[in-house]
Order: C-alpha cells, then sequence, then structure tokens
C-alpha cells in the first residue's frame, strides 16, 4: 500500500541573480565610492548569493543630491495623473515579474515561497495600485482649505523581514505625494529592493525619483544624518530607532518609526477554538516570527488553557520546516545566523527562568539557519520571553481569569503595536479592543492587511501611519 | 463549538495551495480510488447500468485497485450485490427517504430495513433538515439513534446536507450531534442539493470528527459527497483530511468520496503521470 505523502515540490521558475550589483542613484547603476562590496547569503543554504555594493556617506550624499534634484526638476511638478502613470506602471510590473520576485525573496531571506508567493509580492503591488490611485486625489486626505503639498526628499530604511513589501510600503505613498525617495535596504536581504530598482528603471522614472543604497548600519546612519533629507521613514529595531530619534532631534526632520512589538494575542473561553488556533499559529510562525506585529505572548483564560497546550501541541507537528523554495514548506530558515543565535540565546533564558518548551519534532536541514515551531507554557510577565521582543517562531504562553486581568497583563509592556482577541462575544471583542494599547487590534483574526488599512504602533513600537489615507499625511505637508 | 468563517475559509484555502506531484500524486490517486463510493443515484437507473457500475468498481483499469463500495438505491441493491460476488467491493445504499428525509420516522426505518435484507453493507442516511433548522435537534437526534439501532453492524453515514444548513456554525453542530447520536461516518451532502461538499465545510467535519475522538476514543470517518469531479479536488480533500485528522484516517474505513464522474478523471491522471501524456476520453468506459 503506497503511503499519501507529499513529494518534493521544488518552485521551478529561476530568478535572474546578478553577481555582482552596484548602488542605483539618479537613475544609473554606479559602484560604490569606496569600491567595497558586501556577500548577502542565502539563509537557507549558507551560500553566497550576489556580492552588492557597500554604500557610504560620499555615496548616500550622491543619492540625495539625486532626489533633490529630481524633486525640484520633475517630480513635485509633474501633473498628479502622470506620477499615478508611473505608479500603475511598478505595481503592473510587479505583477507581472511575480513568480521571479516570489523566488528571490525567498532565496535572500529564507522565507517560504508559499509566502513570498501569496503574500509579500502581490501586497507589494497591492501598495502600488492602491496610492496609484491616490495621486490625483489627494485634496481629499486634506483637512478643508489645505492645500497638499509634498515633503521633499524621503530617506527610507527597511528592515530584513518583508523587504520588497517595506520598501513598497514606503516607496508608494511618498512618490504619490510627490516626494522623491533615497532607499536603504536591510544589509541581509537587499536583492528585492535592487530588482525593484531595475523595475522602476525599465518605468522610465524621471532620474533620481528613486535611489537605492545598499550598505550596513553605517549607511542608514548617512542617510539619517544627512541634511537635505526633509524626512526619514524607518521600520526596524527599537534600539535604532531610539537612536534616529535621538538624531534627528532638533532637526527639521520628520520622522515616522515602526518599531519592535512583544503583542498580545489573547484567548477567551469562549472563543471559536480551531480557529483560533489557526490564529495563533498564523501569529507567531507567520514569515518564522520575523513579524513586528507577530502575536508572540499568548494569554489563555485559565479554564482553556490546558486543551490549548494539547491542541497547540498537536498542531505544530504538522508545520512542514525546510526547504523555502518548496511549494509546501510552511518554516522555512531563519533570516540569518545572527537571528539564529539571538532567538537561541532567549530560549535558553526562557529554560533558565523555568518555563518549559515544547518544539515540533522535525528534521532540521544539516545546513542552513533553521529553529523549529516552538512555545513555551509556565511563562511569567517577568521572564524574558514575555517582556523581549524574540523575533522567532517562540511563543510565550501565559493565563488570564477575567478580561480585566487579560487586559491588563496585554498592556504591561513598553510595546503597543499590534494585539489579537478572539471571543464569539462582538460586545467583549469591542470591550477589550477598546482598552488594549496597540495601533492594531485584531478580533477573531491576526496578521490581516490591506493597503487601505493604516497600519503603526505607539509607546516604543514607534509613531506614524503607513497604509490607508493615514499613510498619505507622513508624506504631505499642508 | 462556535466557528469562525473568515479563518476557516482561509486555512481551507490555504491547505487547497499544497503542490501534489509525482509520487505523491500518484499515491494520492490510488488512495481517491479505494476511498472511493462510487455512485449512482438518478431516477433511470436500471439492473443493467448498476452491473456495468459494479465491473468498474471492482476493476477500474488493469493495475489499479479497486473501489471501496458502490452507493445506490434500496430497490437496486440486490442486482449491485449480484453482480459483486466474490469481490471485496461493498454495497452501499441511500435509505431513510433520500434526498430529502422528510418522512415519517417508520417509513424511514422501514426503508433501512427493506436496503439491509436486500444486502446492504452500509447505509447512508440524511437527517431531517426541516427539523434541524427549525430547532428541533432532539428529533434529528432520536431519528440518528433508531437509525442507527435498525443498521447494529452494518455501517451507517449519516448525512448533514451542509449546503442547506445555516452555515458553519450549524454544520458544525449537526456534525457533533451526529458523531454523539452513534454516526460511523458523516457525510457532507446528498449531491442532490444546490451546494455540494465545500473545502470549508469538510474542514469543519474533520475537526468534529478529530474533537469527538479526542474526547470518546471513537473513531469516526468522514464521507465527502457530491461534486467531486476533478483529481485536484479529490486531492486537496486527502490533503484536509491528512493534515487535520492525520494518515490514521486515510483509509477506506474511515474515508469515503462518493463520486460518479470522478473516477475516469482519477484513471487518466494516472495514465498521464505513468506515460506522461493525457490519453483520449474515449480510451476510459464512460460507465
Amino acid at each position: 500500500m503506497t503511503i499519501f505523502e507529499y513529494a518534493p515540490a521544488p518552485e521551478t521558475t529561476r530568478a535572474n541573480v546578478r553577481k555582482e550589483y552596484g548602488l542605483f542613484i539618479d537613475g544609473k547603476w554606479m559602484a560604490p565610492a569606496s569600491g567595497r562590496y558586501f556577500e548577502t547569503v542565502n539563509p537557507a543554504t549558507e551560500e553566497v548569493l550576489a556580492k552588492v555594493g557597500h554604500g557610504d556617506a560620499t555615496d548616500v550624499d550622491r543619492a540625495v543630491r539625486a532626489a533633490r534634484r529630481a524633486y525640484e526638476k520633475y517630480w513635485r511638478k509633474m501633473k498628479p495623473a502622470e506620477r499615478a502613470k508611473y505608479l500603475y506602471r511598478i505595481s503592473r510590473t510587479l505583477v507581472e515579474r511575480s513568480r521571479e520576485l516570489a523566488v528571490l525573496e525567498t532565496m535572500d531571506g529564507g522565507k517560504p515561497v508559499k509566502e513570498s508567493r501569496d503574500f509579500d509580492v502581490p501586497m507589494s503591488a497591492a501598495h502600488f495600485f492602491y496610492y496609484a490611485g491616490w495621486a490625483d486625489k489627494l485634496e481629499y486626505a486634506m483637512r478643508a482649505g489645505e492645500t497638499p503639498r509634498p515633503v521633499g526628499v524621503a530617506g527610507q530604511i527597511v528592515p530584513w523581514n518583508f523587504p520588497l513589501l517595506m520598501a513598497a510600503w514606503k516607496i508608494a505613498p511618498a512618490l504619490a505625494c510627490g516626494n522623491t525617495v533615497v532607499l536603504k535596504p536591510a544589509e541581509t536581504t537587499p536583492l528585492t529592493a535592487l530588482a525593484l530598482a531595475q523595475i522602476i528603471e525599465e518605468a522610465d522614472l524621471p532620474p533620481g525619483t528613486v535611489n537605492v543604497v545598499t550598505g550596513d548600519d553605517t549607511t542608514g546612519a548617512a542617510l539619517v544624518e544627512h541634511e537635505e533629507v526633509d524626512k526619514i521613514a524607518f521600520t526596524g529595531s527599537t534600539e535604532v530607532g531610539k537612536r534616529i530619534a535621538r538624531t534627528t532631534a532638533g532637526t527639521r526632520k520628520r520622522l515616522t518609526l515602526e518599531l519592535g512589538g512583544k503583542a498580545a494575542h489573547i484567548l477567551f473561553s469562549d472563543a471559536p477554538l480551531d480557529q483560533a488556533i489557526e490564529g495563533v499559529v498564523n501569529g507567531i510562525y507567520f514569515n518564522q516570527g520575523h513579524v513586528c506585529c507577530a502575536g508572540s505572548r499568548l494569554l489563555v483564560q485559565e479554564s482553556i488553557h490546558d486543551e490549548v497546550v494539547v491542541r497547540l501541541t498537536e498542531r505544530i507537528q504538522t508545520l512542514r520546516l525546510g526547504d523555502p523554495l518548496d511549494k509546501n514548506t510552511d518554516i522555512g530558515a531563519i533570516n540569518s545566523k545572527s537571528q539564529r543565535d539571538k532567538i537561541l540565546d532567549l530560549v535558553r533564558s526562557g529554560i533558565d527562568e523555568g518555563a518549559t518548551l515544547v518544539q515540533q519534532a522535525c528534521q532540521i536541514p544539516e545546513r542552513g539557519y533553521y529553529f523549529p515551531a516552538s512555545f513555551f507554557t509556565g511563562v511569567q510577565q517577568s521572564h524574558r520571553i514575555a517582556r523581549e521582543e524574540i523575533f522567532g517562531p517562540v511563543l510565550s504562553v501565559l493565563t488570564f481569569r477575567t478580561a480585566d486581568e487579560a487586559v491588563e497583563k496585554a498592556n504591561n509592556t513598553p510595546y503597543g503595536l499590534s494585539a489579537g482577541v478572539w471571543t464569539d462575544k462582538g460586545s467583549k471583542n469591542m470591550y477589550i479592543a477598546q482598552r488594549l494599547k496597540a495601533g492594531v487590534v485584531w478580533c477573531n483574526t491576526f496578521n490581516l492587511f490591506d493597503p487601505s488599512s493604516p497600519f503603526g504602533g505607539y509607546r516604543e513600537s514607534g509613531f506614524g501611519r503607513e497604509g490607508g489615507v493615514h499613510g498619505l499625511k507622513e508624506y504631505l505637508a499642508c | 463549538m462556535s466557528v469562525d468563517a473568515v479563518t476557516l475559509e482561509t486555512r481551507a484555502n490555504s491547505l487547497a495551495t499544497r503542490s501534489i506531484k509525482t509520487s505523491a500524486k500518484v499515491a494520492g490517486i490510488h488512495l481517491a480510488i479505494r476511498c472511493m463510493d462510487l455512485t449512482s443515484l438518478e431516477g433511470k437507473d436500471s439492473v443493467g447500468r448498476v452491473r456495468s457500475l459494479c465491473a468498474k468498481a471492482a476493476r477500474p483499469a488493469p493495475g489499479v485497485p479497486s473501489v471501496a463500495a458502490v452507493c445506490v438505491y434500496p430497490s437496486l441493491v440486490s442486482a449491485a450485490k449480484e453482480a459483486l460476488r466474490g469481490t471485496l467491493v461493498r454495497v452501499a445504499s441511500v435509505a431513510t427517504a433520500f434526498p430529502s428525509g422528510l418522512a415519517p420516522l417508520d417509513v424511514k426505518l422501514a426503508d433501512t430495513r427493506d436496503a439491509i435484507e436486500a444486502g446492504a453493507d452500509e447505509i447512508d442516511m440524511v437527517i431531517d433538515r426541516g427539523a434541524f433548522l427549525a430547532g428541533d435537534e432532539q428529533r434529528v437526534f432520536d431519528d440518528i439513534v433508531a437509525v442507527k439501532r435498525v443498521c447494529a453492524n452494518v455501517r451507517l453515514k449519516v448525512i448533514l446536507e451542509s449546503g442547506e444548513l445555516g452555515g458553519y456554525d450549524d454544520v458544525r453542530r449537526a456534525a457533533d450531534l451526529a458523531l454523539d447520536a452513534g454516526a460511523d461516518f458523516i457525510k457532507t451532502s446528498t449531491g442532490k442539493a444546490g451546494t455540494n461538499a465545500t473545502f470549508p465545510v469538510a474542514v469543519t467535519m474533520c475537526e468534529a470528527i478529530r474533537e469527538h475522538a479526542r474526547r470518546t476514543g471513537r473513531r469516526a470517518g468522514l464521507k465527502i459527497a457530491g461534486g467531486v469531479k476533478t483529481t485536484k479536488t479529490a486531492l486537496t480533500y486527502l490533503v484536509i483530511v491528512k493534515e487535520i485528522l492525520g494518515d490514521g484516517w486515510l483509509t477506506p474505513q474511515y474515508l469515503r468520496i462518493g463520486a460518479s464522474s470522478l473516477l475516469d478523471d482519477l484513471l487518466m491522471q494516472l495514465e498521464k503521470e505513468q506515460t506522461g501524456a493525457y490519453a483520449g476520453l474515449d480510451y476510459f468506459p464512460k460507465d
């Protein structure tokens, strides 16, 4: 008798990876001023994918000047409907090349191709489509009597967890509003941003409208410190966010920050439990938990704690960990060695502090950086794993008894990016949602995104909103 | 247990994206055939038609396993039994005033008794959706218990007819009720309603079966029926059962797919996997 097991289902589309990438400045590809390059690695195989230009302060200066020229000469003066045409062109190309971009994203970052194919790339295109539609309707984003004006040159720094999508989130509204851009992609995942630069080049945007300068944190710092930058938009760690806030304080630079989180995912005993378990799994294991809004603290009503633990233990066994390019993979590679080390460190602290670790039993590939789906029970509010962002596939399970206790525990964190609530009772959902200190509260769902819906946090998760009409305001002066 | 439609449908859709290729596809096709209730439930069914259905059920193609059962109306059970003598293929019969279930209980029981006396190995009954929707769940429960008593050791599949219920919450409640009443299998649809089996409904019923097993230790089966015409759809149902209930349910003892034309598509896809090319439709006997 044959057993029904999934055969390998590797994605067969090939991504065209160049051996070496320069910087995209003023509509041209150029070598970094220093002549230095760094390697970007496929975290699933530890193989070097390409050499990428290491931009320094000189390159950043070139890029910012190019962006300034493009802003004054073309982009701010262009008819809004014309700007929209360029944005539509970019979104259409993203759709046309979606499979190739998905493969590239997966190779460079380690996320399952299922996710890059079904989430990252279509959502990136959706953001360009959405903001293209706004370009000639900006006065409707303003209060009566206000005239929409662009801010100028935007310096944008994006993280490694959703490299293409975060670039799209930032570039699309900036361009729609008439700003020009210097983008600094994350050091470990520059390739899709560079592919986006190629698409922008093919779309024939005026030179300098979008510039991409790859590099490390010193490159980002040079961008933040540049005098000619009018606005900084940063997505990344709270630590770096704080540094940027200090640097820009007292300057004329506008700033938006989208930082870390330690989201509470609250499960009441009257929740639709089968779906709630799926929500919890999606909340923490989506993209290996490399998600700033991940539901990393599960607050379970005490009466259903044991049942939830049993179900969750069973459910994580069915997650398929392995080659991210396999279409049936649910959990891919951890983005980098240093990130895996950080996860290991926090998991060790959880064990040392007395929590109980539950993990999926699975074969870990010999090469590459992997970490199995995991959760801790018996977690106390004081444990590091309940307070610090792990940014990996590791969930901390805590309990509560009453709704007010759930709210108190949920809010007992310096962060405030997202939260989730599961209950079949609408009034309870509303009661809790109103009291949660989080920028996004998902009721009976999790990790649901749409370009028309604003996203962002408060407290140490940052400020400013991306997406929706709110996302426009960050790029408009009046 | 309440059901949330948004996340349920997301989960079902994500299972439908599983990529089943090469060896997995061949194994899946074999499994789908072994778990098939090859069905003919038309008003114009005849003894001759049932005989040819049985011939195909017993030996769908060279090197291919026989199906699990044929499913016919009670009056054709004896013909099917006769035609399948000496094979491992079982005979299932719909009963209890199929497809509506709107008959007095004694008529339903007599219907069931007749089918069993004619030799049926399995009974597919329908629940009284009218009573269920009117809130008279006790009557639905009692009907199932009464039919089960008549069935004794004959396997009882209880059709929920999910397309006529008021949503996923109803499907889950009806599934729980049928399982508690002693159903050996719960089955999605009659194939006679506007909406047949769907992926989210199958997910919901799998979850009910899983929780029933956890609660009582008793394993019940799932039968998908109605509108399953393509290999791709059948394979997705196998994926759903595999990932929600586990490999232990991937046997004809716990899983059935009720279908008619599906068998031809499975055979055609199997041939394609083996030869690399699609054969013409006329290479597969139509009935």
